[in-house]
């Protein structure tokens, strides 16, 4: 049987953001993506599809890069996750940041942070990508404006200046 | 119109046999959402009919790879990024590993998972051929015990599935008697990454002197279920691979399939695309020349 509108409960739900245990009261198939952007206010995980296609929603969920759209809160119960807002704890950020910066990389910025948490993602697991390997890791984040390369480069770019460090 | 989360229940019962309880004291009423990469989409447009969902994201029994001398048993709920980083899959069954990387992004990989895909019934699943070439085995699993079913006999029709309304897919086995065939798979879609299928082939096979001696092959999305292709099959065992043979399983592979005409593509499109995905396979197995 179906619930009755107004029969589903709002409950607490305790994990971690970006290194702060936070603890919300909300409906549990509440997106994460909303979660985070209306309850904690953190903005920087953008919506793009809402339907996992695009990559803007992308945060760190225990380390796995995940799309915040398809994840109902009450999955994230005692969850650590990382959204952009606190990625500069992570090594190979501020050299993603850099390049991106330097390439052009970012042009609207609805992609960006999404293109940004992909790209850590994959330095962490990989430190020294082939072109193949960032165009397999940012496959599932779409932009519309700088037709790639750019984002391509910048990841190339922060790979080797890991390494070389 | 988005759905409203105030009308949707999700329960957390954090084991399996909680999970089973509530399948049965309730049959029909719940729905499980693993990584939700299908539930969730379904949920954000609105078009989620079920508002009781079950999280089994969280059990560990149905995360697990078991191995044994003969069987790999992967549990329903592994992810496409653990079967991707799990040594057997990758060297045994290599087509259900590449069929993990083509499936959407890596975040959808880090959620999307091998059991969801299976009840979920997409003829467009790019890891289900795979299935069906390795013979794979389904545990089904509710409070009225544990039951075995070929893999081949879930999809009765279009979305439809043997799973009763209490039970729920426990794991996946498959037989570890593949390794020395030779292995092809072949994606056909608008874009190599996050693209639905428009062709999908998994294939595999063993020669002897150019002779055929087995050929496993399946398709998706050329048929309202994930198809294997019985009648070509049997129309090229025994024989010698040459041009003529080619020519006869592109005719068998075109009239054996279904396909239809959707957003993704046509059916005439589909069914010529089909025919020369098989003959490419039984070219690269005769190249390759391996005798079992």
């Amino acid at each position: 049987m179906n619930p009755s509108p107004g029969t589903v409960a709002k409950s607490e739900v305790l994990f971690t953001v970006n290194g702060e245990t936070k603890k919300v009261l909300t409906y549990p198939m509440e997106r994460l993506l909303d979660v985070l952007r209306n309850e904690l206010e953190l903005t920087g995980t953008k919506e793009g599809c809402g339907e996992g296609e695009c990559g803007s929603c992308s945060v760190l969920l225990d380390g796995m890069l995940v799309n915040s759209c398809l994840v109902p809160v009450g999955q994230a119960r005692g969850a650590s996750i990382v959204t952009i807002e606190g990625l500069s704890a992570h090594a190979p950020m501020n050299l993603v940041r850099e390049a991106f910066l330097e390439c052009g990389s970012a042009q609207c910025g609805i992609c960006t942070p999404g293109m940004i948490l992909a790209a850590v993602h994959l330095l962490e697991k990989k430190p020294e990508p082939a072109l193949a390997d960032i165009r397999e890791g940012l496959a599932g984040n779409l932009c519309r404006c700088t037709g790639y390369m750019q984002i391509f480069e910048a990841v190339a770019r922060a790979a080797r200046r890991r390494v070389s460090k | 119109m988005r759905a409203d989360p105030a009308e949707y229940r999700l329960v957390s019962p954090g084991n399996l046999q909680a999970v089973l309880s509530l399948l049965a004291g309730e049959p029909a009423q719940w729905l499980p959402i693993a990584g939700g990469t299908d539930v969730m989409v379904l949920y954000s447009a609105g078009k989620l009919s079920n508002r009781n969902l079950i999280n089994i994201w969280n059990i560990p029994e149905l995360r697990q790879i078991e191995v044994s001398p003969d069987r790999i048993r992967i549990g329903a709920a592994c992810t496409y990024t653990a079967l991707r980083s799990d040594d057997i899959v990758s060297r045994e069954f290599p087509l259900l590993a590449t069929a993990a990387s083509w499936t959407g992004g890596i975040a959808n990989q880090n959620r999307g998972t091998l059991g969801g895909n299976i009840a979920n019934a997409s003829p467009a699943a790019d890891s289900l051929p795979a299935l069906l070439v390795y013979d794979a085995e389904l545990t089904l699993i509710s409070v009225r015990g544990e039951r075995r079913l070929p893999y081949r006999h879930f999809h009765s029709s279009y979305k439809k599935t043997a799973l009763a309304a209490d039970e729920l897919i426990r794991d996946i086995s498959l037989p570890r008697r593949f390794a020395g065939y030779f292995s092809h798979t072949r994606k056909v879609g608008a874009r190599n990454a996050q693209a639905i299928s428009k062709v999908c082939l998994a294939a595999l096979g063993q020669i002897t002197n150019g002779t055929i001696r087995d050929v496993r092959l399946a398709l998706g999305s050329v048929a309202p279920v994930p198809f294997r292709l019985n009648e070509t099959e049997h129309a090229v065992a025994g024989k010698k691979i040459e041009p003529s043979l080619l020519e006869t399983a592109r005719k068998s592979a075109i009239s054996e399939i279904r396909p239809i005409d959707d957003i993704r593509s046509t059916a005439r499109y589909r069914a010529a695309v089909a025919g020369n995905l098989v003959a490419e396979f039984l070219e690269k197995l005769a190249a390759a020349g391996i005798d079992a």
